[in-house]
């Protein structure tokens, strides 16, 4: 046969190549799609079991605020009032990414508008240490140092909300200020020389013109950072006093969703209603975790199309 | 790319075939499951063990009372080790399990040294830790708000602690803390803090507390005249057999309680005076 009209109709190398290369590719996705899958269905039998076998009302859980998952009340029904640790996760979360936000903001600003040269050899390196550092040795300096320095100041036992809210601050603050760094990179050059060019001073250029274009980039930097706070389990437990007890001040002990989890998931039984209701609040931190997903999504579309 | 796809199979071939030696030359092995608070004695007594016994391996590990007993029940571990009566703990099925009590732990309430308060009598332990009493000078003390520290709830210390204490009543809403060393801190650092710690536990930087002027030793719990002690179960599903049961054994011979126990702050069982079941009923033993 004629070798090129064979050479032609063969399969080359590459082409074989590429196929194995689709089909890894391939069954790489689906097994994560699957194992994300599985979690979900895993997650979602237990912690509805709460309600459907143990007939927990679903309005008691979100709303009580007793939790006491082995004692029975006056109706007979078990005390899961869910209410003190939402509240908590909820306000560790919202007031460490209130805190953390103008110094990432204003970090990011500095690395790439101000000083980009020393901010990128210095400010990059260290923000980048600060994520890589586990969070069992940010607890254990929140609960060596944190925890008595909020006693020191405003009595107590010195665990509670703010305590938690200090550590958290510093565990977000380099997520957000990396994600700030690269919504501000992103902003054109002509953006800043068009507004240069008009007069504007190099404030009035940033203040106007380089936030506000960044802004949905930004936005999506806090809410990463939220995420994260929301999820973190073992140096917010570690200094917030694990009290299942609404907060009523910062100094107060308190608790957070996963803390409760954590602390409570090796003492009780698999199957039991103490077990399930800890799994329905796992069920509560996916849920959120997926709310937090779509609200960067819907911030990203919302950014995009305003270009 | 062909290179790399190579690689990446010869190690998970190496990969399954190591975990498959593995399997092979162990022997024989069982696991432990269970309390944190029994874990050191099991994990002593497993090495020894394997010391003395060539090529039998005792896998220890802990994850609390609960995961102990959920575990055992399941069939999933060999030993389940509990601090607490697997009657006492929900969704066991106690009838199933065979217990070895194997040590006795005695707890005992520690406050902050600046409370002032080094007797106290059951009555007034109750009012602390439902909340009727607020502040140490109502005990006799200084004047320092009560701080209540407790362990997490279901765990070994605090359900014999309150079980004990409290006589069924609700146990007042406070912090709560997943371990015994952090327990300890807290109590030592916090002005007013109230908390309680298996023997082993108190250290100079906190007060043990007199309760009726009995005081928290060794020789009060062996008499029960120290109320406040648990024994630590080592659970089997079953009777036990082969090296199961040798372990057990070995750990209940006086090799280990007379010799590992007190070194790691556990009272031996055999020395036990008095026996109590799980209804708290106690018999003296011959």
């Amino acid at each position: 046969m004629d070798p090129i009209r064979e050479s032609l109709l063969k399969k080359s190398r590459q082409s074989k190549v590429e196929r194995l290369g689709k089909l890894v590719s391939f069954c790489c996705i689906t097994l994560i799609v699957l194992i994300v899958l599985a979690i979900f269905y895993f997650v979602a039998s237990r912690g509805l079991a709460t309600f459907f076998h143990d007939k927990v009302n679903l309005i008691d859980f979100l709303t009580k605020d007793v939790w006491n998952p082995s004692v029975k009340d006056a109706r007979g029904l078990p005390e899961v009032g869910a209410l003190p640790m939402i509240v908590g996760s909820f306000l560790v979360t919202i007031l460490s990414a209130l805190v953390a936000t103008p110094f990432a903001v204003g970090g990011a600003i500095f690395m790439t508008e101000i000083s980009p040269r020393r901010g990128m050899q210095i400010l990059k390196p260290v923000t980048e240490l600060l994520v890589g550092i586990p969070s069992v040795v940010y607890g254990f300096i929140g609960l060596s140092v944190v925890v008595p320095f909020v006693r020191g100041i405003f009595g107590g036992t010195g665990f509670g909300i703010l305590a938690g809210t200090f550590v958290l601050f510093v565990m977000i603050l380099p997520t957000v200020t990396s994600m700030s760094v690269d919504a501000l990179q992103a902003v054109p050059r002509y953006y800043r020389e068009a507004s240069l060019a008009l007069g504007a001073t190099r404030w009035q250029t940033i203040y106007k013109v380089v936030l506000r274009s960044a802004t949905p980039g930004i936005l999506t930097a806090i809410v990463f950072g939220m995420a994260r706070a929301f999820g973190e389990a073992l140096a917010v437990q570690m200094v917030i006093g694990n009290a299942a007890l609404m907060p009523h001040n910062l100094v107060s002990p308190a608790s957070t969703l996963t803390s409760v989890l954590t602390m409570g998931i090796g003492n009780t039984i698999m199957g039991s209603l103490q077990n399930n209701v800890l799994w329905s609040l796992a069920l509560l931190l996916l849920l959120m975790s997926l709310v937090f997903n779509l609200l960067i999504r819907f911030i990203g579309r919302k950014g995009a199309l305003k270009k | 790319m062909k290179k790399k796809i190579l690689t990446a199979a010869a190690l998970l071939i190496s990969l399954v075939g190591l975990t498959a030696c593995q399997k092979q030359s162990s022997g024989e092995s069982i696991t432990a499951v269970g309390s944190s608070a029994l874990q050191p004695l099991v994990e002593a007594a497993g090495e020894q063990y394997s010391n003395d016994h060539l090529g039998k391996f005792i896998n220890v590990q802990g994850g609390g009372s609960g995961t102990g007993l959920s575990q055992i029940q399941a069939g999933a571990v060999d030993i389940g080790n509990s601090d607490v009566h697997a009657e006492e703990q929900n969704g066991v099925d106690a009838k199933k399990l065979v217990d070895h009590r194997v040590a006795v732990v005695g707890i005992t309430p520690v406050v902050n040294k600046k409370v002032g308060v080094t007797n106290l009598s059951f009555a007034q332990l109750k009012a602390i830790f439902t909340g009727q009493v607020t502040n140490w000078q109502q005990l006799g003390g200084a004047d320092l708000p009560i701080v209540l520290v407790n362990r997490a709830a279901g765990s070994g210390t605090r359900v014999t602690f309150e079980k004990w204490v409290l006589q069924g009543s609700q146990a007042k809403q406070a912090q709560e803390q997943d371990s015994t060393g952090m327990v300890r801190q807290i109590v030592a650092a916090t002005p007013g803090a109230i908390s309680y710690l298996a023997f082993s536990y108190v250290d100079k930087s906190i007060a043990a507390v007199k309760i009726n002027h009995v005081a928290p030793t060794d020789e009060n719990v062996l008499t029960n005249k120290w109320k406040i002690w648990s024994y630590e179960h080592m659970y089997t599903k079953g009777k036990p057999t082969g090296l199961t049961k040798d372990f057990i054994a070995y750990v209940l011979s006086p090799k280990i309680q007379e010799k590992v126990l007190p070194r790691l702050g556990y009272i031996s069982i055999s020395q036990m005076k008095v026996e109590r079941d799980v209804s708290g009923h106690v018999t003296r033993r011959s």
